[in-house]
């Protein structure tokens, strides 16, 4: 595949220079992905800092579209990105107002409050 | 660029601005009248979908054929539902607000968009147009607290299913060199030289749209999310969205993904396996009916997913009829529930149905109907749905899926039964509040689609034949 091949030589030629290649943008991505499933999952105190996970993902994916784009040298993903950052300045903007009526009603946003109902 | 081809959605995009206006503009309470023009918009946009040309627009992005018209045609309907049951419901909450119906009108703008898409741009953007205005829905009764949780979890779950999509589209992309679906099938038609990045953003992909359609491992939001939303937006939850997730997944898996069968066809089995089984046996413990309809709803996901794990028109085919007799008997069910209200207040317990058969000999008929239908009892509609999909995963040699299929939907069949068995055989409770006509009409409507189905199955099955071709032409 044309995309390995280019890859390869990305790989090479970061060894040699200590170069930004493909590869180190992928691992960055991989990390910011873990990082935000775990932000979600492990966060025992504030919804605000599930938000914030949710944006991470959003940014890694973010980064990953960049990166392929430029290496492959197609516009298509940094046009997806421009999508992906409206898309997520919408996601952000109804997530905070959830949580601002979910406040006013319970008046906490711990995440171990929010157990009203389960299953 | 043929940008007719989009005609319904840009439509239907610019009368939801329209009552938006309207809505704003109107010093009166303008519920009635914005659901009211909103329905009207619907059946416009129904009636521009039957006669739209097949074809390709926007640079490849948008694809209108015989499959995008079926789900269309489908998911306007169940939004039409949904809108109607607020008309009484919202009264009674005190959420006679016009941005309800507004909110369901851009969703299935979304829905629809997703039923078209013919690239990952335009799959990620109208799954994020359904989802968001979602979210919000979910969240609409906003003194109440139950609503506000089950929006906030839908939120923080859902918006992590969508990051996991774009996450998995960001590797296709990047592994394959295109987001077209044609040029991928292309770069991806043989199953030896897939890398494994791509096959990680396969999974990716997958997994953000089983969270959609609520499947197991991904369900953990449904059974609150159905619990504490409005139950109008429970009822559109259950149908729309579930009808257009599934047939982006179908689209996805089939066209640019079509030759890598073997390798997500195990997913897919797996993911059918756990759902059937989870919906057959978490419902049992149940005692509201809201979240006892989650729990049946994951079941019926698992049984529609045999059809996609079959891999042939003939599966596909069956996906399609099932999910037409999804919406009618869930839009029925729900149509019940909502039915369900003494003194003004609404009532979610199975208990309270006790000694319907008496108290409202019409409304226990029409619940016994949808019950039976669920549990894929003949002559009953779903019944049919259930016949189609085993059908399909017996031709293609998945007897293990078709086995375990009939099984679980035997277990289902006690938690349905046990709502008949209280409707006619407890002792009689006091009777309901006189049951508003739109929810008579809507339970009619469908229980008599649910019920007469057996008697014109031809124009849907052919259709939904002609539409699953299309797929694979």
């Amino acid at each position: 595949m044309t995309m390995s091949t280019t890859g390869a030589t990305a790989m090479a030629g970061g060894t040699e220079m200590l170069a930004v290649s493909l590869y180190h943008y992928l691992v960055v991505s991989a990390l910011l992905l873990v990082m935000g499933i775990f932000g979600i999952f492990l966060n025992r105190k504030n919804v605000i800092v599930i938000l914030m996970s949710i944006e991470l993902i959003l940014l890694a994916a973010n980064l990953n579209l960049v990166a392929f784009s430029a290496v492959l040298g197609d516009l298509v993903g940094q046009i997806f990105v421009m999508f992906t950052l409206t898309v997520a300045a919408a996601e952000a903007a109804i997530g905070l107002a959830i949580v601002v009526i979910y406040f006013r009603n319970r008046g906490s946003i711990q995440v171990e409050d929010v157990n009203l109902m389960k299953g | 660029m043929n940008w007719t081809l989009a005609l319904p959605e840009v439509v239907l995009a610019c009368c939801g601005m329209a009552i938006l206006v309207l809505g704003v503009l109107m010093k009166r309470d303008s519920f009635q009248l914005c659901s009211m023009i909103t329905v009207g918009a619907f059946l416009l946009a129904a009636m521009l979908v039957v006669a739209g040309a097949p074809g390709i627009g926007f640079h490849g992005q948008f694809t209108s054929d015989s499959f995008s018209g079926f789900v269309k045609l489908l998911v306007l309907v169940a939004s039409a539902f949904g809108v109607i049951a607020s008309f009484d419901y919202n009264a009674h909450a005190n959420l006679r607000r016009f941005e309800f119906p507004v909110l369901i009108l851009f969703a299935t703008v979304g829905m629809m968009l997703m039923a078209s898409a013919s690239n990952l741009m335009t799959l990620y953007v109208g799954l994020e147009l359904q989802s968001l205005s979602i979210y919000v829905l979910a969240a609409f009764a906003r003194d109440e607290l139950r609503s506000s949780e089950a929006g906030l979890k839908y939120f923080v779950l859902g918006s992590l299913a969508s990051g996991l999509l774009l996450y998995g589209i960001s590797l296709v992309y990047g592994f394959s060199g295109s987001m077209q679906f044609d040029r991928l099938a292309a770069a991806l038609s043989d199953p030896a030289t897939a890398s494994p990045g791509l096959i990680v953003g396969i999974v990716f992909v997958v997994a953000g749209l089983a969270f959609k359609v609520s499947a197991v491992p991904f369900h953990m939001w449904t059974p609150d999310v159905y619990e504490g939303a409005p139950t109008p937006v429970t009822l559109l939850m259950g149908t729309a969205p579930k009808v257009a997730a599934m047939a982006l997944l179908v689209r996805a898996m089939a066209t640019p993904f079509g030759h890598l069968l073997v390798h997500w066809q195990q997913l897919i089995v797996l993911v059918s396996i756990a759902s059937m089984i989870l919906g057959s046996l978490a419902a049992i413990g149940q005692t509201n009916i809201k979240r006892l309809m989650a729990y049946s709803s994951i079941g019926h996901m698992g049984y529609v997913l045999i059809g996609l794990a079959a891999g042939t028109p003939v599966g596909i085919r069956g996906v399609l009829i099932y999910l037409v007799t999804y919406v009618f008997m869930n839009a029925g069910t729900f149509a019940c529930i909502l039915a369900m209200r003494r003194k003004g207040v609404a009532l979610e317990k199975i208990s309270d149905l006790s000694g319907l058969g008496k108290t409202d000999p019409v409304l226990a008929m029409w619940l016994a109907v949808f019950m039976f239908s669920m549990a894929g009892i003949p002559p009953f509609s779903g019944f049919w749905g259930k016949y189609f999909i085993f059908t399909a995963a017996v031709q293609s040699g998945l007897w293990a899926l078709a086995v375990i299929g009939v099984l679980t939907s035997v277990i289902g069949a006690f938690y349905y039964i046990r709502i008949i068995k209280v409707m006619y055989f407890d002792a009689a409770a006091e009777s309901f509040d006189a049951r508003p006509a739109s929810l008579s009409v809507l339970a009619g409507v469908s229980g008599l689609f649910t019920t007469l189905f057996f008697v014109f199955p031809a124009p849907i099955v052919g259709a939904a034949e002609a539409a699953a071709k299309v797929l694979f032409g």
